[in-house]
């Protein structure tokens, strides 16, 4: 973990309220794991404001990449930031997804919770396991970054509830086809999740009641980032586990819901 | 070279500054975020003899100048942070004493966590301002005579230097300055979070699951210097002063109100840098001021 110190290199409009911005940020770079976290200090912020925690999209050749959606007074704050702009960036922060699968991988992923999804299916390619992405959203301009999952090779899925692109429903409409599809072939397969919690608490149901493995990253308003306030509280079969660093990807066995 | 040591109430303190329990987790979740060399003491989060869940979520909420938070104290049981949490913090902080911040729901309960702490850690800080369950659920706090036998019961269980962290919501400071210093405290650290409550006014319901918590942050820093000049005029005992430090001049004012020791806590969350930035700060007033010691500046308001 370290504070960086790093400069803006591209900081664009993706539509709808998402955006895309990315880092010289060689230190965090070195070490970071998909499904990790970095926490932002937001500079158009007062400077006692608390920090903005956000997933690794991408970490690659000392390029840091997020992508967000302007939400609150902190995203909308980090969208006056601009290329050449230094910022104070935390990280890498949490514990991630396995970099290992036993089966099929399928990545699953609502809204920007595709974020984390991308740098997962790097890298678990650089391993040897193929995934592919089961995606869902709102509209077709909720579904995020698809071209760079296809320029990766990882086969698509896509749901929206307005059946604007893909499937129209939810995301687990596709997936539970897949998942009739491996039971009948007798396959195996891991669930890799991060979005709204309704759909990760669907997820997750699906891995345990398989008894299958499931990786779920939650969400949760977080203060320090590093484990030491106790804010950001998920309750597991441990008690009351913090988010951002027994988290933010905990086995959906331990999952309490 | 200013010297930098100082002494509260018999922790000797490699530089004056601390950190604020609670928002330094137990000690070592900062490494590599926080530079160490320039702290003189870390403040654990509270502990009591058994592990305690803490409030549900959410369990904080930022508020324009702070943080209102009501985490519940959190935390394992003195069994499981003597045995895991003080081995690990010696292993990965060398040279940075160590401060047990202690809580219970009745004398007993305070006087038992002390004494399992033995000599374990390096000063044990008593957080009174939580409900005395057996006198219906009312702080240890806010009431000097509660406030004394509490006290006097942990001084007889630890041999350890003892501070005792004050609540600031009491109409004034001074009978609970005086309660803690007859019953035997050796320093004093203040200021607790100020009680508050934030609404949320689309749902109308109090955002805090607790309903209410404790601001913390830049908002509570001129309250908390006042409370340390009141304390300090009425006592000789040592003040580590903490509330809302976010740069050196916050940290200057509380010496010069009486502090002999100043906290960072809240500032932490958004600039893990603040320890590095207080401490250079500090050093460079002295030298400006021809203080040969950040020791020299307690009490030195011009008279």
């Amino acid at each position: 973990m370290t504070d960086e110190k790093c400069k803006v290199i591209e900081h664009r409009e993706l539509g709808s309220g998402y955006r895309f911005i990315s880092f010289e940020a060689p230190k965090i770079v070195e070490t970071a794991e998909p499904g990790q976290f970095v926490h932002v200090r937001v500079p158009a912020l007062e400077p006692s404001a608390l920090r903005r925690p956000f997933s690794i999209f991408n970490a690659e050749e000392g390029r840091l990449e997020l992508l967000y959606k302007t939400i609150g007074r902190g995203t909308a704050a980090l969208n006056a930031v601009k290329p050449g702009d230094v910022v104070s960036v935390l990280g890498p922060l949490g514990h991630g997804f396995p970099l290992k699968c036993d089966g099929m991988a399928l990545l699953v992923g609502g809204g920007f919770g595709v974020a984390p999804l991308y740098f997962l299916a790097r890298r678990l390619l650089a391993v040897g396991v193929k995934p592919c992405l089961f995606v869902g959203g709102r509209t077709k301009d909720d579904l995020l970054a698809l071209d760079r999952f296809e320029k990766l090779g990882v086969e698509v899925h896509a749901a929206t509830n307005d059946g604007s692109f893909g499937t129209k429903g939810l995301v687990t409409d596709p997936l539970d086809d897949e998942l009739i599809r491996i039971k009948t072939a007798g396959e195996k397969f891991e669930l890799f999740a991060c979005g709204p919690d309704p759909m990760l608490k669907a997820v997750a149901l699906r891995a345990t009641g398989t008894k299958s493995k499931g990786w779920i990253s939650m969400d949760r308003h977080m203060v320090c980032g590093v484990g030491a306030c106790y804010a950001c509280i998920q309750k597991t079969v441990r008690g009351n586990s913090r988010c951002c660093i027994e988290g933010p990807v905990f086995a959906a066995e331990d999952l309490v819901w | 070279m200013v010297n930098v040591k100082v002494n509260l109430g018999g922790l000797e303190m490699p530089t004056f500054l601390a950190t604020a329990s609670g928002t330094f987790g137990y000690g070592f979740e900062y490494v590599g975020a926080v530079d160490y060399s320039k702290l003189g003491a870390v403040t654990a989060k509270g502990i009591r003899v058994e592990p305690w869940p803490g409030n549900e979520i959410p369990r904080h909420a930022e508020v324009p100048g702070g943080l209102v938070n009501a985490i519940g104290l959190q935390g394992t049981g003195v069994e499981h942070f003597l045995k895991y949490t003080v081995p690990w913090y010696r292993q990965q902080v060398k040279g940075v004493p160590l401060i047990a911040n202690i809580w219970g729901a009745s004398v007993e309960g305070y006087a038992e966590v002390a004494a399992k702490m033995g000599d374990a850690v390096d000063a044990v800080e008593m957080n009174v301002s939580c409900p005395n369950v057996k006198a219906g659920g009312h702080t240890f706090g806010q009431d000097p005579k509660v406030l004394a036998e509490v006290v006097s019961a942990v001084r007889k269980a630890t041999k350890l230097p003892l501070i005792v962290k004050l609540a600031p919501n009491v109409p004034s400071i001074v009978p609970y300055v005086k309660a803690c210093e007859d019953a035997g405290a050796d320093a004093l650290s203040m200021i607790n979070t100020i009680p508050a409550m934030v609404i949320d006014i689309e749902k109308r319901v109090p955002v805090l699951a607790n309903v209410t918590g404790g601001l913390s942050g830049r908002g509570i820093h001129p309250a908390a210097v006042k409370l340390v000049h009141d304390a300090h005029k009425a006592t000789k005992l040592p003040i580590l002063a903490m509330g809302g430090v976010y740069e050196p001049k916050d940290a200057i004012e509380f010496f010069l109100a009486g502090a002999t020791a100043v906290a960072v806590g809240t500032a932490t969350f958004s600039n893990p840098g603040v320890v590095a930035e207080v401490y250079d700060g500090v050093v460079a007033y002295c030298e400006r001021h021809g203080f040969a010691s950040v020791s020299d500046l307690t009490g030195a308001l011009a008279s």
